[in-house]
């Protein structure tokens, strides 16, 4: 009963930290489109010594630990580190760029198998009206349009429920990187299971949401681009 | 245009042939396809036919020999197209799929749309504009996809056996584009196994076997006085393959 009054009432703590979350997960999944979605393109349509070991690495990475990339970027970015000098550690920005990069590898990923399919039918085509290979990628966004967004909130929906590289990176501290999973872990331990519950149940929701938007955008690209 | 007032050569091909891994499908051969003349490619299954059409609209590299196209690189055109067995529909709609084409060749923006337009109601399109393209039936795919070859404005179309999925009703259809085509003046080149198909359309026939030229006669003279007995038994129907 607590937990709904928390999400009834907006709280202002509890609204901070399912704003600061939806901000920080958005701008890491828009990054990762704006890097994932060529390169996966590119890697579809491209042929060169070592793809293959590419695309198995690119797959093995959708499977990294959120801790050790938390770990990674928390070496790279503290004080006596190589990017230590931009002051970027237990900040909003930190968090987005680990959340980043643990979306990218599923970006690529599912955009490389997604275009993949897609060339094999539209190759002998596209070549045959002179399409270059940048054209010919641009083509291929567009119609793979559909399905790309499903691949999207499949990233969304890691980097929402994604807790190890936040908590490291950000550090957790209050109404600056506190994100919904690490407060729950957080209220979890001290004993505040309202504020836990409130901010699972927006969780699942968000969950719910990524997955009726999946499914609408499939039915959307079938009644609109067949 | 009438075949003989334009005897130029649309296509010459000369020593061609394709291996693939060390195994030659197409063995050396020379043609040459007279511009305005409808060329039909004959032959049984795995004789090469596919394969040539893609040689000759350079979607393939030959193993040796050459194609010499007498394209003409004109602003908004494309010297030649292709239309394939399986229509390739893009996932948009159909007047999107023209749009796609001629885009992609450069035709100006303020133009687009109107040739566009004008090839969909050339060809008794213009009604399945908005609909999404792959929804269409075989038969209005493979329409559409003669009808966004005929947007480019090409010299010379290629088309890989664009009946064989079809049933008698549609193939109607697509022989009337193809004769169409043909009295505008645009050189065909297309492969066939249909015997029927190939007398109604052809100007000319290249027989293939097995990868090989057996025979390049005019259509006439293929089909009354073929002069080998593999081409005897093909036209025949006799099942020597």
């Amino acid at each position: 009963m607590a937990a709904l009054t928390l999400i009834v009432r907006l709280d202002p703590v509890f609204l901070g930290i399912v704003v600061l979350s939806l901000r920080v997960t958005l701008t890491a999944v828009c990054l990762a489109a704006l890097i994932g979605l060529p390169l996966g393109a590119l890697l579809a349509v491209s042929r060169f010594r070592g793809r293959l070991a590419m695309i198995v690495a690119i797959n093995a990475l959708m499977g990294l630990p959120p801790v050790v990339v938390g770990l990674v970027f928390f070496l790279l970015l503290s004080r006596s580190g190589p990017l230590g000098g931009f002051g970027l550690l237990f900040t909003p920005s930190a968090m987005i760029i680990a959340q980043a990069s643990l979306v990218l590898p599923i970006v690529i990923a599912l955009t490389r198998q997604t275009i993949e399919d897609l060339w094999a039918g539209y190759r002998e085509y596209l070549q045959s009206i002179g399409m270059g290979a940048k054209q010919a990628i641009v083509t291929l966004l567009w119609d793979a349009r559909f399905s790309l967004a499903t691949a999207l909130l499949a990233g969304f929906g890691r980097a929402t429920a994604e807790v190890g590289a936040v908590l490291i990176v950000g550090g957790n501290i209050a109404g600056v990187t506190r994100m919904m999973t690490t407060a729950i872990a957080l209220e979890t331990s001290k004993g505040d299971l309202a504020l836990a519950l409130g901010l699972g149940m927006i969780l699942v929701g968000i969950t719910l949401l990524v997955n009726a938007l999946a499914f609408g955008m499939s039915r959307i690209g079938v009644r609109h681009a067949g | 245009m009438p075949d003989n007032l334009n005897p130029a050569v649309a296509l010459s091909v000369s020593g061609l042939s394709f291996a693939i891994s060390g195994t030659e499908l197409i063995h050396p051969m020379d043609f040459k396809v007279k511009s305005g003349r409808r060329l039909v490619v004959l032959g049984p299954n795995g004789a090469g036919k596919s394969l040539l059409l893609r040689l000759c609209h350079g979607l393939l590299r030959p193993s040796s020999g050459q194609v010499h196209r007498n394209d003409r690189h004109l602003p908004g055109r494309r010297a030649h197209a292709m239309v394939f067995q399986t229509p390739v529909m893009l996932r948009r709609s159909v007047l999107d799929n023209v749009i796609h084409a001629l885009a992609s060749i450069g035709v100006p923006d303020a133009h687009i749309r109107n040739r566009a337009v004008e090839a969909l109601n050339r060809f008794g399109l213009m009604g399945l504009a908005e609909r999404p393209a792959r929804l269409l039936s075989g038969g209005e795919q493979q329409r559409l996809a003669i009808a966004r070859a005929w947007a480019l404005r090409p010299d010379l179309l290629f088309l890989d056996e664009p009946t064989a999925a079809l049933d008698p009703s549609a193939t109607r259809l697509i022989e009337a584009m193809l004769a169409d085509l043909h009295g505008e003046g645009v050189t065909l080149m297309m492969s066939t196994h249909d015997l029927g198909q190939a007398r109604r359309l052809a100007d000319d026939v290249l027989f293939l076997a097995s990868g090989s030229l057996v025979e390049a006669s005019e259509a006439n003279q293929f089909f009354n006085h073929p002069q080998t007995g593999q081409a005897r038994a093909f036209i025949a129907g006799d099942l020597v393959w």
